[in-house]
């Protein structure tokens, strides 16, 4: 450690050793909380999308529901329903989902999986409705089946349509994760709300893990952009 | 009906209590976004300075941390600005920092961010004819805004107030955190003290879903009013 930075953190009271850990311990939990649960939801996504596509009420129909109820509710209150409701299901306390869903990361995981997939759902879904026509019918007439068309033509080209969409999606999560300090999780603003008590200094501990999530979020903002580059690489225009 | 063990009325004032959160919090995001966007788009560079930094701020940080930070560092300031005027001058202030009025600034600045990008949008949005058009006539500045520009620029705006609308509704939860008793807080409370979680979050996840509809119906119809004079093509 360089010596200014070891003087710094002799110097005051607050920013000792243990807070930093604490620091440290709430930004591996809330990495971890938001970086599973955007996987998990796109995973869900992408069929939940292709089947809220589909022209067929029975398909469409519950997919719609789901994304309707999840993205017309505060998370906070899917949350809720979810960390304390889990554990009042008639004998789940005795199955082995007990021994996951006791320790409150998991129904946490489970409820930002849920609303993230609900909005990444209607974000490709608008990004495969929006495929050009032309597209569908070309690859029709080089006969390609729709599983084939599917992957090779309309999920592509939606990926690169919805993008940017998708980005304001995980800035979205990875800020509406630090309500889950609210369900005895140390996140980062859990351990934030953790060093405010014990010093009561607000200031420090709250600007402290404002300035952290900015860092995330500035380097997510920088990652996506990266991203888009290299998607609509083929849209630039030429140069020189 | 379903039974809710006495705690109906109590949920009903706390229903009340969301939803004048809500409106508050609109009408200070309106303000801070007119002047966000207007700042944005003036040519002093103190003034575009200042703007974009409010608004690269809010986009960084999330919004309980935010709050938190408005609720307990805001007592704090306020106890010491306290202090400081009973030492100095000898004047007795003190002020209560309560969780309705953090909840009301924090939720207010964070959508005031957004809706500035939505309002500078729509004034670009508005031919530049008009505006000069306007001048022609003698229009004085503050006229050309509140006649001209104004009435244009909402068409543009509304979907995307719209849009933050709808999130600012599903904000207002956050709010039970630090100790509001809106609906979330007093089902927290009732869910708790009578072991029924289900029973209580699930009416109030209700409510919200009929604020979110009702008020997308609503801003259909307000949408259709504002476009009355642009010819659609199909």
């Amino acid at each position: 450690m360089p010596e200014f930075l070891a003087e710094l953190l002799n110097q005051n009271d607050i920013f000792t050793g243990p807070t930093i850990m604490e620091y440290w311990g709430g930004l591996v939990t809330t990495v971890q909380l938001v970086f599973l649960s955007l996987i998990l939801g796109l995973l869900v996504a992408v069929p939940l999308a292709i089947m809220r596509t589909s022209k067929n009420p029975l398909i469409n129909g519950p997919v719609w529901f789901y994304t309707y109820i999840f993205r017309g509710t505060p998370l906070l209150i899917q949350l809720y329903i979810i960390y304390y409701g889990l554990a009042q299901i008639e004998g789940i306390q005795q199955t082995f989902w007990w021994d996951i869903f006791r320790e409150a990361f998991y129904p946490a995981l489970l409820a930002f999986t849920l609303n993230t997939a609900a909005y990444t759902t209607e974000i490709i879904r608008g990004a495969i409705v929006a495929t050009p026509s032309g597209e569908i019918e070309a690859a029709k007439a080089y006969g390609m089946s729709w599983a084939l068309r599917m992957r090779r033509i309309i999920l592509p080209s939606a990926a690169r349509r919805g993008v940017q969409a998708y980005s304001n999606e995980v800035i979205f999560m990875l800020h509406a994760s630090a309500i889950a300090s609210v369900v005895t999780l140390v996140d980062l603003t859990g351990a934030a709300r953790n060093i405010y008590s014990r010093f009561y200094a607000p200031f420090d501990a709250f600007i402290f893990v404002a300035l952290l999530y900015m860092a995330l979020t500035f380097m997510l903002v920088f990652a996506f952009r990266k991203l888009e580059n290299y998607l609509l690489q083929h849209q630039r225009p030429v140069s020189g | 009906m379903i039974d809710l063990k006495g705690y109906g009325p109590a949920l009903l004032e706390g229903a009340v209590v969301t939803i004048e959160l809500a409106f508050f919090s609109l009408a200070l995001a309106l303000v801070l976004g007119l002047v966000g966007a207007s700042a944005k788009l003036s040519k002093s560079r103190v003034a575009i300075g200042i703007a974009t930094t409010y608004t690269t701020l809010i986009r960084g940080v999330p919004d309980l941390v935010m709050m938190l930070l408005f609720y307990y560092g805001g007592q704090v300031a306020v106890n010491n600005l306290s202090d400081y005027l009973y030492d100095a001058y000898d004047i007795d202030f003190f002020f209560q920092f309560d969780p309705f009025i953090s909840g009301v600034i924090t939720i207010g600045l964070i959508f005031g961010a957004y809706m500035a990008e939505t309002f500078r949008g729509a004034f670009l949005a508005v031919e530049s004819g008009q505006i000069e058009a306007a001048r022609a006539y003698g229009f004085s500045q503050w006229r050309t805004f509140h006649r001209i520009i104004l009435p244009q620029m909402l068409r543009h705006a509304l979907p995307g107030i719209g849009n933050n609308w709808q999130v600012l509704l599903k904000t207002t939860a956050l709010v039970s955190i630090i100790g509001l008793t809106d609906m979330v807080r007093v089902a927290e409370e009732a869910a708790k003290a009578e072991r029924m979680p289900f029973h209580f979050f699930i009416p109030v996840a209700f409510v919200y879903l009929s604020l979110t509809a009702g008020s997308e119906l609503f801003i259909k119809w307000l949408n259709k009013r504002a476009n009355v004079g642009v010819v659609q093509g199909s």
